[in-house]
């Protein structure tokens, strides 16, 4: 491109109102597709933290959830034999038979109810999951209708503090105690004894058994004898991180495809907003283009400097959306999974690769933007554009 | 004398809805090198429309163009505009500046298209702006110039890339008599001291009388005079 990049910038720099309202509706648009993809990349983000590589969860092969799974305990003594589980300092296996129920909370401010997981674990449960502690009061007893709320939850429900009672499954389950995970998702979870819970619901099986491999790479031979055993045809064995990994994928893909949707909307308008600034640019300036053109640049060079002139306009746009949607990381929100059919508390995190699309998103707005209105300004006439004085 | 521009039986006519406007007829004269030629006429008498033919930016109905014997209507679009970037230096009755750009940026301009490195243009536009007497005001934008300063400017890249012709329409249309005065001493200075070929469209007397030859067109013909 032969027309220079100063020329281009500078007259950017002329039209400073119309040029800053461009930037701030390509902005604006920007800054929902990155928040929007930080929301999904969020919840990943948590589910993702919540699973260990070194632990390994299973469940009933047709179940989409921990929720809609069920193993009895006879299954779950027979995965107990497997080779390749790590074992406690008194030689039991190292795992825990969890039952995942839902239970209704009201939300504080919101003004509603809300799904909330609650989680039977094994004492061995905080062996296998280190990043849970105790953050405040004291953890449940064994053989007692108590719980431990995630701190997101302790936060964010009523009735959810140290001393509160919750009441569900016929009885009042007090709360004793607050943990803090990291930010996974176990935060968006109230511990308390499976044994307590199954009781409670009548149950005799657990959702999930969750165990601890005894070497970080021990997957693939627990996975072989998991899969000869004929046993446990119905039941599958998934790297605990993987199986949180999948379980978000569903709300993470159905924010962004909402999102993307709306965004793809928004972004009509910010396009044709710099479609007008475009036209105005070309109109203002037909007689710099016919001189350029006298001169002798091409109408490619007329072509590629509006069209760059649009790109500019569309790529400040994405930096300010992106400037200002980088400050979302600060916040933490809740809204209900699909994956779990509960609460789950995140923040909003940015990637590389947000960085990347909402960019891309910028320069194709700026693009299709700017090619009607570039395509006219190569186009005309040396002669009529002259005249036009 | 060899002449550098030949105009051979050129027509020209513009459509308006569906009436054909005739602006040239039959058209043909030469001019030799080193000639310092005013065009004149009425208004709509075709000067702006022959001189934009002869700088090639427009192209006529019937006839040919040869400019140092390039029939410059078989070159392609591109052809042309390369050919323009090369042979024409063109001066306009509102300087057609760039106003984002510095003097020294809008004499610069043209030598972009050039192979010329940056310290080659750097020397091209120091020399061209000397020449019009405007070396201390290279860092200036237009707006910072008055109307004479900036058609010197204009002059100033119509010559930086040493062109074979000039072409000029209405040059000191837009100017005081001062500063007329000062443009037409500055052609005529490229036109003696640096036997440039100019073309100049003006219905200035004063103006035409600095050229060497005069040619009178009316009604898109050339007059006897
Ligand atoms: N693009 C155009 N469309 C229609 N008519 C035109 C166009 N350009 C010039 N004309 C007409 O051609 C005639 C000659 O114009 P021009 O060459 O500009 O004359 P001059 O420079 O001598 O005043 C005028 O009648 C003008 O209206
Ligand atoms: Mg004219």
């Amino acid at each position: 491109m032969k027309i220079p990049f100063k020329y281009i910038v500078r007259n950017l720099g002329t039209r400073k109102l119309t040029t800053g309202i461009t930037v701030l509706g390509v902005a604006l648009v920007v800054f929902v597709f990155a928040a929007v993809l930080m929301m999904a990349y969020g919840v990943q983000k948590t589910l993702v933290a919540t699973g260990s590589d070194e632990n390994v969860l299973i469940a009933r092969k047709a179940a989409n959830g921990e929720i809609s799974s069920i193993i009895d305990r006879v299954t779950a003594d027979i995965i107990m034999t497997l080779p390749n589980i790590a074992k406690t300092p008194d030689g039991k296996p190292l795992a825990s038979g969890e039952p995942v129920v839902i239970i209704n909370l009201e939300k504080i401010g919101a003004g509603g109810v809300s799904n909330v997981t609650v989680r039977g674990v094994s004492p061995q449960a905080f062996s296998l999951r280190p990043q849970v502690k105790l953050k405040a009061g004291r953890m449940f007893k064994t053989g007692a209708r108590e719980l431990v709320a995630g701190t997101a939850i302790e936060s964010r429900f009523a009735g959810a503090k140290i001393g509160d009672a919750v009441r569900f499954a016929g009885d009042n389950w007090t709360v004793v105690g607050t943990f803090d995970s990291d930010g996974s998702g176990f935060d968006s979870e109230m511990w308390g004894d499976a044994n307590q819970l199954l009781d409670a619901f009548n149950r005799n099986s657990f959702s999930t058994l969750t165990i601890r491999l005894e070497r970080p790479d021990a997957f693939p031979e627990f996975a072989a004898a998991f899969e000869k055993d004929q046993r446990l045809q119905q039941f599958e064995a998934k790297i605990e991180r993987r199986f949180f990994e999948e379980q978000s994928e569903m709300m993470a893909g159905f924010i962004r495809i909402l999102g993307i949707f709306v965004t793809v909307i928004f972004s009509a308008g910010a396009t044709i907003g710099a479609t007008i600034t475009m036209y105005a640019a070309v109109a203002n300036r037909t007689v710099e283009v016919g001189t350029l053109r006298a001169l002798g640049f091409r109408r490619r060079s007329v072509l590629a400097a509006f069209l760059t002139e649009s790109l500019v306009l569309s790529l400040v746009g994405g930096f300010v959306g992106l400037f200002f949607a980088s400050f979302l990381q600060l916040f933490s929100i809740s809204t209900l999974n699909f994956g779990s059919f509960s609460e789950l508390a995140f923040s909003f995190a940015l990637s590389p690769s947000i960085v990347i699309s909402s960019l891309l998103f910028a320069v194709a707005m700026g693009l299709i933007g700017g090619f009607l209105p570039s395509v006219r300004a190569a186009r005309l006439n040396i002669v009529s554009a002259l005249r036009s004085s | 004398m060899d002449s550098i521009i030949q105009v051979q039986a050129v027509s020209k006519s513009y459509w308006r809805d569906s009436f054909e406007i005739p602006v040239l007829n039959n058209v043909s004269f030469e001019i030799p090198a080193g000639e310092y030629l005013a065009l004149m006429g009425p208004s709509g008498s075709g000067k702006t429309t022959l001189l934009n033919l002869i700088a090639g930016i427009d192209r006529p109905d019937k006839g040919q163009i040869s400019v140092a014997g390039t029939n410059i209507g078989s070159l392609s679009e591109s052809q042309l505009a390369k050919w323009r970037s090369t042979h024409v230096g063109f001066i306009f009755q509102f300087y057609n500046l760039i106003p984002v750009l510095t003097a020294y940026e809008n004499v610069e301009l043209p030598l972009l298209l050039t192979s010329l490195s940056k310290k080659e243009r750097r020397q091209h536009v120091e020399a061209a702006l000397t020449v019009v007497g405007l070396q201390d005001r290279m860092q200036h934008y237009p707006k910072q110039l008055s109307g004479g300063q900036e058609q010197r400017v204009a002059i100033a890249r119509a010559i930086a890339t040493d062109p074979t012709i000039l072409v000029a329409d209405e040059p000191t249309g837009d100017l005081d008599k001062n500063s007329a005065d000062e443009i037409l001493k500055l052609l005529e200075r490229l036109n003696t001291e640096f036997h440039k070929t100019i073309v100049m469209v003006t219905h200035d007397p004063r103006a035409a009388e600095k050229a060497r030859v005069v040619r009178h067109l009316d009604k898109g013909e050339f007059k006897r005079s």
